[in-house]
């Protein structure tokens, strides 16, 4: 059967019966995942390094977890994109349009999560939000939740740290947004808008009808590991490389002297070099898992982690189109003191 | 027709915009094609999430590179 006939088999397939393509692609997944390390571990038996060498024990790492984060990441990706498909920024906006405060921050949040948006529509879908009515607050607490809980960094932590750390980045960044938006709320900054923005028409805020089969939504989810995954990987090559010669080749404890639970400063500092490196999670969070094995407190390192992927300076520069200064020095203070607190609560507890 | 690509120059607009260039030379249509960056224009249209894409004063996408399919439809009837 030529590749020809078979694509056309599966464009088919995916029309008629797309459950059962769904059911065989995820069988496929998984027996895939299944196969990862021992493929990785006779692969590096199979070279001439020696195992427990410095060379070694980076091969392995490399070569264990590139598969597997791309792996998981196209599953989650696919899924978001299925899952994105029902949460249109227009839908989204008119879930938020005309609420209180309070709860709506945490609907704000959790949206954030799954509607899908590229950084260069931030300004765009901010002016559109406070154009239907949409608090300030809960505008930012969508804001902040969307680059921060994104599909790539979650499949990312759970490939390379597990589900547990998986989930507390999420509940840990949803609670970042929730309560900076809140705070944001509170203070009232709807002056501090540039004025272009206050002056914009009210419009009200429609769904739009939602008439997507199964099929359809398939398609958005393999659009969606197109231009994601299509983007990201040489970035998560890059990160694991990094990841695996600082596995090979740091000593172990070395970062518990600078980035370990004893030394306070390390939450601050971890958060100040995190704000102008611009990189997203997806070069940020192999590196971040070796540092880690070598003696990093996870307070610490989940800190440097939401800087890095919160506040951005670019992302800065681009909303002082529509905020004045003092809202934007506003939105990094708060932000920042959420992600601090976050650092100093992990290394305290755990 | 005139085609208006909404967006604030980031990569996916760019590649809109070479997109529907190629699909317009392949089918043989005359376009005129215009860049929209300025925000204040883009939020005008209503559009949210870009690229947006604008066809005699009507959108008619908005968030993503546009499939392939897509933008041969525009160009159909």
């Amino acid at each position: 059967m030529s590749a020809l006939t078979l694509s056309r088999r599966t464009q088919q397939m995916a029309q008629q019966h797309p459950r059962a393509l769904l059911l065989l692609a995820a069988l496929a997944w998984w027996l895939l995942y299944r196969a990862l390390n021992p493929a990785s571990e006779a692969l590096v038996a199979a070279l001439p390094v020696a195992r427990d060498s410095h060379l070694g024990s980076a091969l392995q790492f490399f070569l264990y977890d590139t598969p597997k984060v791309l792996l998981l990441l196209t599953a989650v990706v696919f899924v978001m994109g299925m899952v994105n498909s029902f949460f249109t920024p227009e839908r989204t906006r008119a879930l938020l349009a005309g609420r209180g405060e309070g709860l709506a921050n945490v609907m704000a949040a959790s949206l954030g999560v799954v509607t899908p948006f590229c950084s260069c529509s931030a300004v765009p879908l901010f002016i559109g939000f406070v154009q239907a009515g949409v608090p300030l607050g809960v505008t930012f607490s969508f804001l902040i939740s969307a680059p921060m809980v994104n599909e790539v960094a979650l499949a990312l932590l759970l490939g390379l740290f597990g589900w547990k750390i998986a989930l507390l980045y999420l509940g840990l960044g949803l609670a970042v947004a929730i309560g900076a938006g809140w705070i944001i709320g509170r203070l009232k900054l709807e002056a501090q808008l540039e004025d272009w923005v206050r002056e914009m028409p009210r419009v009200p805020a429609s769904a739009g009808h939602d008439d997507l089969a199964l099929a359809g939504r398939m398609a958005a989810g393999l659009d969606n590991v197109r231009q994601i995954v299509g983007r990201v990987w040489p970035y998560i090559l890059a990160g694991i490389a990094i990841g695996a010669v600082i596995h090979g080749w740091v000593p172990q404890d070395f970062m518990a002297a600078i980035m370990g639970k004893d030394a306070w400063w390390s939450v601050p500092l971890a958060v100040l070099l995190g704000v102008p490196m611009y990189t997203n999670a997806a070069g940020i969070i192999p590196i971040v898992q070796a540092l880690l094995a070598k003696g990093a407190a996870l307070g610490t390192v989940l800190a440097f982690m939401m800087s890095v992927i919160a506040l951005s300076l670019p992302e800065m520069i681009i909303l002082r189109k529509v905020l004045k200064p003092r809202l934007i020095a506003t939105f990094v203070a708060v932000v920042a003191t959420g992600i601090l607190a976050v650092g100093f609560i992990f290394n305290a507890v755990l | 027709m005139d085609i208006k690509v909404l967006g604030s120059g980031c990569a996916n607009c760019r590649n809109t915009i070479a997109l529907i260039q190629q699909v317009a030379q392949d089918k043989g249509a005359t376009i005129t094609l215009d860049k929209v960056e300025a925000l204040r224009d883009i939020v005008g249209y209503g559009v949210m999430a870009t690229p947006g894409v604008v066809i005699d004063g009507r959108v008619v996408h908005a968030g993503g590179v546009p499939s392939r399919s897509k933008v041969e439809g525009w160009f159909a009837g």
